[in-house]
């Protein structure tokens, strides 16, 4: 049994000006140690896919379909079942803006209460597991920054709090969005060191949210690829780097500027911009964008066995796998 | 070699602040730049590349002498710009425009494209009648992507692709000589940022423009720059053409940059060498002797404690600031 399975998950949210569908028949799983990607651009659904999971969407917002972990369905398990699992055996990391650390609280206590109240540890017992999880995250002087409040430490220094809070209680999923964005590359290399390692050496399954195809080249077992709210193509890693299946996979892949690529006159693009959710095309909402587009784009393509064992949410099938320049 | 457009000598831009508690206020100088020097050719794009913090941006509103320089020399088509009084300021500032990171944010929101992009001319010519204004407004418009029938909406009717194409034309209808370029693409999606990258060199070369491009991807910096500026708490660490640089970097530190850029490459990235750095970015308030990056580098020696680098060649159009570049 897979430890996460999304079945047809769906998310609206009712605004004034109408319905946004965040998220639309949304369905893959997630293995024991398995680190899956999910890619795509500001708005595609990636946040929401999570928050819905984990029961945190805004008032507005509504989730159908299933959402098992661990066999239970997280969508309609009440408040008091999510909050066992939640920070314990699922836990979720954040973009640094959106931390979830209190301001007012020294950052060891708040660490020492989620063993408290998880672990049911005495006081000194978790101030140890914390001073020793701070080591590990490799944060330096652990003793002494665990004396300190949040806004005294760099971002990077929070971000790694964050992610040894996120491990405390040795989860068994750890959902990483954007956990790496705001931070500069020599501190998010030593980030995603550390969420390599927590999944090598404890088999934590990880899914890690990102707009940069790089990170997930880095660390994911498995990609998937978002756009207005649907997985448009889903694979296993090297067959969506090396043979992307779907139209937009390979704009995204030939459009992002690299260290190794040859440098051109000037970069691919994918015309246009990413659509508004408000009013999305009926059939593929790519096709507005696509260079491949025909009469039956106008349906909406379903995500459907690809070439190379993945799956791919695109009507046709002769379009070449292009790699994207090396 | 053409006379530099614009010329940096021993830039320092030190902000007061304060440090001690309610009673007793104590300042003490941050030093946000501290001793850049380069020069810039006419139609040359130069990349400053650095983490968060290093500078960057202080370094690019020192140029436009739109905060007070410590000390220094900022010498724009012959003339020290330092000394000269607010007119003439202004008068220099026609040639040289700023585009920002945050589209949305960087436009008034009561203003519509087309009075946003005719700021500039209005300010600097108003001898231009209304058509003649409407007529170039139109034609940048163009040149920039956007569609002539936008030309009344509101920035918040903009995509931020489009509002930092907004952005862009603002800063070319006076033709400037000079652009900077403060993380233009940062705030952007990877799908639109490969647009605005190629819209930028473009006009670039429509222009003639000089640019200084500020950013903090080196991938991005790559294929825009034909040289490329390396800072670290406030200080150049090398200097080279975009070939020499990233071909072989000299300096650890940007050696260390390049190697923590991640690679959309499975194999690749898994593979690559890494060079981790220790320890965190010191404070610019009170910086490591010597060599600023010492602290942090996988190289330092006892020397670099006690004597700050000094330029020094490493190839012609490679300059690096480091003891031991040579090892
Ligand atoms: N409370 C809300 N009310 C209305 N719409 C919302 C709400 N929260 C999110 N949305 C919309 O849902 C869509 C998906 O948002 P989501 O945060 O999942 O995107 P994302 O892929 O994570 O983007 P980013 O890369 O910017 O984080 C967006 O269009 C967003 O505007
Ligand atoms: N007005 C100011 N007063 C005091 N300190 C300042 C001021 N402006 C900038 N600084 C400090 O100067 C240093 C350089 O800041 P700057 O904004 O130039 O960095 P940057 O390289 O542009 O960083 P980023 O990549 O985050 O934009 C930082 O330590 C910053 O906190
Ligand atoms: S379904 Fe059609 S429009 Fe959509 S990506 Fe495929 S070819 Fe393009
Ligand atoms: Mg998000
Ligand atoms: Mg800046």
């Amino acid at each position: 049994m897979a430890l996460l399975d999304v079945r047809n998950l769906n998310v609206r949210f009712e605004t004034p000006d109408g319905a946004v569908e965040a998220v639309s028949d949304l369905s893959f799983t997630l293995e024991k140690g398995e680190c899956l990607g999910i890619v795509g651009e500001s708005g595609s659904g990636k946040s929401q896919t999570f928050m819905a999971a984990m029961g945190l969407l805004a008032d507005n917002g509504k989730a159908s379909g299933e959402v098992l972990f661990d066999g239970v369905n997280l969508l309609t398990a009440g408040e008091k079942t999510l909050n066992t699992i939640r920070g314990n055996k699922a836990s979720m990391v954040f973009q640094d803006h959106m931390t979830s650390l209190t301001p007012h609280m020294r950052v060891g206590r708040q660490l020492t209460e989620v063993l408290v109240r998880h672990r049911g540890m005495d006081a000194a017992t978790a101030r140890d597991a914390v001073i020793a999880m701070l080591k590990r995250v490799q944060i330096p002087e652990p003793a002494r920054r665990a004396e300190m409040y949040p806004h005294e430490l760099s971002g990077g220094l929070r971000q790694r709090v964050m992610i040894a809070m996120s491990l405390l209680c040795s989860p068994a999923l750890l959902i990483a969005d954007e956990p790496t964005t705001a931070l500069d590359v020599t501190v998010q290399a030593l980030i995603l060191d550390l969420i390599r390692e927590v999944k090598e050496k404890e088999h934590t399954s990880v899914i890690m949210i990102t707009h940069d195809l790089g990170v997930v080249a880095g660390i994911a077992d498995r990609v998937a690829v978002m756009y207005a709210g649907r997985i448009v193509e889903l694979g296993d890693v090297n067959q969506i780097f090396t043979a992307p299946q779907h139209p937009y996979t390979q704009g995204l892949l030939a459009c992002t500027p690299r260290l190794d690529d040859v440098l051109g006159k000037s970069l691919k693009t994918i015309p246009g911009q990413p659509p508004n959710l408000q009013r999305l095309p009926p059939g593929c909402a790519f096709a507005p964008r696509c260079t491949y587009r025909i009469a039956a784009c106008a349906a909406r393509p379903p995500l459907r066995p690809a070439a190379g064992g993945g799956l791919k949410a695109c009507v046709r099938d002769d379009i070449q796998p292009v790699r994207a320049a090396s | 070699m053409t006379a530099p457009l614009l010329s940096i000598r021993d830039l320092k831009v030190h902000f007061p602040v304060r440090t001690g508690r309610v009673i007793v206020a104590k300042y003490q100088s941050l030093r946000a730049v501290d001793g850049v020097s380069f020069d810039l050719a006419p139609g040359e794009t130069l990349g400053i590349v650095g983490e968060s913090g290093c500078g960057k941006t202080t370094l690019g509103r020192a140029v436009l002498q739109l905060l007070p320089v410590t000390s220094g020399a900022v010498t724009w088509l012959g003339r020290e710009m330092t000394s000269l009084d607010a007119a003439a300021v202004k008068a220099a500032r026609e040639n040289m425009q700023i585009v920002f990171q945050d589209p949305l944010a960087s436009l008034d929101p009561r203003m519509t494209a087309g009075d946003i992009i005719a700021e500039p001319l209005r300010n600097y010519h108003p001898e231009l009648s209304r058509a003649e204004i409407a007529r170039r407004v139109g034609e940048l418009m163009e040149q920039v992507g956007l569609l002539p029938g936008m030309v009344n909406r509101y920035p918040h009717e903009f995509s931020g692709g489009q509002c930092q194409r907004i952005g862009i034309a603002r800063a070319m209808i006076l033709k400037p000589k000079l652009v900077i370029c403060d993380e233009p693409v940062s705030a952007l999606d990877v799908s639109v940022r490969a647009q605005v990258i190629n819209l930028l060199k473009d006009l670039q070369k429509t222009f003639g423009l000089s640019m200084l491009f500020i950013s903090h991807d080196l991938a991005v910096v790559r294929h825009i720059s034909d040289r490329v500026l390396v800072l670290y708490l406030g200080k150049v660490m090398e200097l080279a053409t975009r070939e020499s640089l990233y071909q072989a970097p000299r300096h650890p530190y940007t050696q260390a940059l390049m190697s923590a850029v991640p690679i959309p490459d499975p194999a690749k990235e898994r593979a690559k060498p890494r060079i981790i750095l220790a320890g965190d970015l010191p404070s610019p308030l009170n910086p490591p002797s010597g060599c600023v990056f010492r602290t942090r580098c996988p190289n330092a020696t006892a020397v670099c404690a006690e004597k700050e680098p000094v330029r020094e060649s490493s190839a012609p159009g490679h300059d690096v600031w480091c003891h031991h570049w040579r090892e």
